[in-house]
């Protein structure tokens, strides 16, 4: 394994590990203090029981959130000390409001946490709400500083040197909007449907179980309207990457000739040598129609452009399409589930329903890193799109595969552990001396 | 503000993150050493008044260190790249320190409450504890002994072994595990209502405070001829007896107020102490940030870089200064084991 190698792939691992916490740190502030609200409007206590289950693992996910975190920014600079040399200057703020943003959350997650008998009723909820608008807006700072990298603005370069820096044209880069959009829905969808997915497991075997017919209702109700809203969400952002970044469009298309009319291709392996998708069902003008909105428009094909520039096809175009597939599985689920409860019918009972939201639990998550995958391996071999190439970035320090291993090593043990609290601390059932009064009848709970 | 000066308020303010970084999250740290040193009849209940002062406020401490390395590679990036590649091991090193400690700490607060459990999850806590305040004292004392800041040359080790693994980086990081384990005995005199849980955190302050001695003894020792950029500006710069007086003033005042048992007064001379022997590191380089290459002028982004923070850093501190004292206010007022538990 060469050193760039190896530092790509400590990256990789340390983003794909982290997304996760991260993510989790968006999504569930705001389950916990839908459920501590309900509590609070009407004295039920297994609202009160879901707030401090949700808090919990709010608390374990965003610890580890928070070191693997600071490794990161770390990693920024150990590993790509010439990137951040060039870039730091210029993408600082976002990086500088993105401490804030984190530190607020911190702050009022320790106040959240510990705070239920110290502070009133009144103040708790909104630390709750300041965990759930400062973990959001610490990821929406984060993924700017990520938009500047595959649309870099607000700078001028001469000779290797930065000569003029608008930190705030490079902020409000081109793919900021649509970037931040995204993937802060894509971070409700996913905390949504895998806490929907677990309740929705144990609802299976019993249907009658009050609390998790209250997890199960919050958990959709932030899970699905980010999951409806995806795809739309999903179309701005193909149409900003066909003008932005051609070459990554085609390569998530595996799309190698330039043609007016081009389909949209679903599935299928790209031969690169050949230089063709092969099994590919296609779409008669759907990629036209997709990226410009105008059937006959032009499409540029990996072949226009060099070699050299071109990332690995295979891995954007099979992350791509995972990511799609997913996202359009918990968009139709939410339809029909929003449609249901629309109808008045009760969610928890219907099992294809249920079974079908376990399904979609791990989706939200998977279609996340699928694609990070998308954007990340898609800008390649830049680091900065256009800019600064990987390689020219990486550290010159050699044996890179020594901290590639030790931080494999740490997370897989982290992550089991993690697994493993989770499942005793929330997931299983209340114990058996609380039992009974998760009960309810049946006509109770409308979910 | 005019453009030249600039420059020298970011790195006041990178200071000032790394100074914060240093008495609160070091004043963790050194939990977890009381934590692993834990001894005596009262053993557990140490332990238990630790988890419960650390428990609101950690994660909050910790992410100074995240303002101090933004700051570093927002307004200084040369700075950050050579810090990034020269103590590529060190920090790696103590990053794995700290997502240890920061992980272990949290699943032993949630995980099973069988005594086995909770042990090997304290000691991870424990040794991790240990091991990081050592990491970032080696990493503070090779780039002030002026080996991380000259231009690399030779194998492997010369380039990213040697410029930290000396005696003086050593003893700077023996240094910062002394003063976190005082800072931390200090405030955890407040942390309870129990009059022998006190006097056990007092005889820990004492005891760490004379070691804060022994180690800032060895340092100048070793300074002499490892960093002797530090010493000159530690001996003979204008502001270097002031600065002395007062570091002798607080260390004094310190231990005092501990031996008469003021202990709120021993919080601030300790703080302040601290604090001193930090600036006095920073001071005694100035105007380099990493000697002897780097000046804070010459490593500094561009002017409009520094404006947007400037403009971007009071923004952002009209919310976290409030948060931050309504977090201490809600944690800190009252001892960690008065009133209820975490429910």
């Amino acid at each position: 394994m060469s050193d760039l190698l190896a530092a790509r792939s400590q990256m990789a691992m340390s983003l794909a590990f982290h997304i996760i916490f991260a993510v989790v740190g968006i999504g569930l502030p705001v389950l916990m203090v839908i459920a501590e609200r309900r509590w609070q409007k009407t004295g039920d206590g297994l609202y009160l029981e879901l707030a401090k289950r949700w808090s919990k693992g709010a608390a374990i996910l965003f610890a580890v959130g928070a070191v693997s975190g600071t490794v990161l920014s770390f990693e920024l600079v150990l590993l790509w000390p010439e990137f951040m040399k060039l870039a730091g200057g210029i993408i600082g703020m976002p990086f500088s409001l993105e401490g804030f943003a984190f530190f607020t959350e911190a702050i009022f997650l320790g106040i959240y946490l510990y705070g239920w008998d110290r502070i009133s009723p009144r103040a708790h909820i909104w630390s709750g709400v300041a965990v759930a608008v400062s973990g959001t807006a610490s990821g929406i700072f984060v993924v700017t500083a990520n938009a500047w990298m595959n649309t870099p603005a607000g700078f001028e370069i001469a000779g290797g040197r930065v000569t003029s820096v608008d930190p705030v044209a490079a902020m409000l880069n081109p793919a900021a909007f649509q970037q931040t959009l995204h993937m802060t829905l894509a971070a409700f969808a996913a905390t949504g449907f895998a806490v929907a997915g677990i309740h929705a497991f144990l609802l299976l075997f019993d249907p009658l179980n009050a609390f998790h017919r209250r997890a199960l209702s919050i958990a959709l109700l932030l899970g699905a309207p980010a999951a409806v809203l995806q795809p739309i969400s999903g179309d701005i952002s193909a149409r900003a990457v066909a003008k932005q970044q051609p070459v990554k469009l085609a390569a998530m298309e595996a799309h190698f000739e330039t043609m007016a009319g081009a389909p949209l291709t679903v599935g299928g392996w790209p031969d690169v040598e050949a230089g063709t998708l092969r099994y590919a069902i296609r779409i008669p003008y759907g990629l036209s129609l997709l990226a410009f909105h105008d059937p006959t428009a032009v499409v540029k094909g990996l072949k226009d452009f060099p070699r050299r520039d071109w990332p690995n096809v295979p891995v954007v175009h099979i992350a791509f399409q995972v990511m799609v597939a997913l996202g359009t599985y918990l968009a139709l689920i939410s339809l029909w589930a929003g449609w249901m409860a629309l109808r008045g019918g009760d969610l928890a009972t219907n099992r294809r329903l249920l079974q079908a939201i376990v399904l979609g639990a791990p989706m939200g998550f998977v279609a996340i890193e699928a694609g990070w995958t998308v954007t990340e391996v898609g800008r390649q071999p830049w680091i900065i799109q256009g800019v600064l190439r990987t390689a020219d970035a990486v550290t010159p320090m050699p044996g890179l595969i020594v901290p590639f291993l030790l931080f494999t090593l740490l997370y897989c043990f982290l992550g089991v552990i993690v697994v493993w609290l989770l499942y005793r601390q929330i997931i299983r059932s209340p114990s058996s001396t609380e039992w009974s009064r998760f009960y309810s009848p049946r006509t109770v709970p409308r979910v | 503000m005019s453009e030249v000066g600039l420059p020298y308020v970011m790195a006041a303010l990178l200071a000032l993150s790394l100074n914060a970084y240093v008495l609160f999250a070091g004043a963790d740290f050194g939990g977890g050493v009381w934590d692993l040193l834990a001894s005596g009849p009262r053993r557990g209940r140490q332990r238990e008044v630790i988890a419960l002062a650390l428990g609101p406020i950690w994660e909050a401490n910790h992410v100074w260190l995240i303002f101090a390395i933004v700051l570093t590679f927002t307004c200084f990036p040369p700075v950050a790249a050579r810090l990034g590649t020269v103590l590529h091991i060190p920090l790696t090193l103590m990053l794995i320190g700290i997502v240890l400690r920061g992980s272990a700490f949290i699943f032993r607060t949630y995980d099973s409450q069988r005594d086995a459990t909770q042990r090997r999850w304290g000691r991870i806590f424990a040794s991790a504890s240990v091991i990081t305040p050592i990491l970032l004292g080696v990493s503070i004392g090779a780039v002030a002994s002026g080996r991380v800041g000259q231009d690399p040359h030779g194998g492997f080790v010369a380039q990213y072994v040697a410029p930290w693994l000396t005696a003086f980086a050593f003893s700077v990081g023996l240094l910062a595990l002394a003063l976190f384990a005082f800072l931390a005995a200090v405030f955890l005199t407040l942390e309870t209502n129990d009059r022998d849980l006190c006097e056990d955190f007092r005889r820990r302050a004492l005891g760490s405070g004379i070691a804060v001695f022994l180690a800032s003894a060895l340092v100048l020792l070793l300074s002499r001829h490892q960093a002797p950029l530090v010493m000159a500006g530690l001996m003979a710069s204008p502001w270097a007896l002031p600065l002395h007086l007062a570091t002798g003033i607080s260390a004094i005042a310190g231990l005092a107020a501990l031996w008469f048992r003021r202990f709120r007064l021993a919080r601030i001379a300790a703080g302040l102490q601290v604090s001193l022997i930090f600036w006095g590191w920073a001071l005694a380089q100035y105007p380099l940030l990493v000697p002897p290459g780097f000046t804070i002028e010459g490593s500094a982004a561009l002017p409009s870089t520094l404006r947007a923070l400037l403009i971007a850093i009071p923004l952002g501190g009209i919310v976290l200064v409030p948060s931050l004292w309504y977090l201490f206010h809600v944690f800190k007022s009252v001892p960690a084991d008065a009133g209820a538990r975490q429910s």
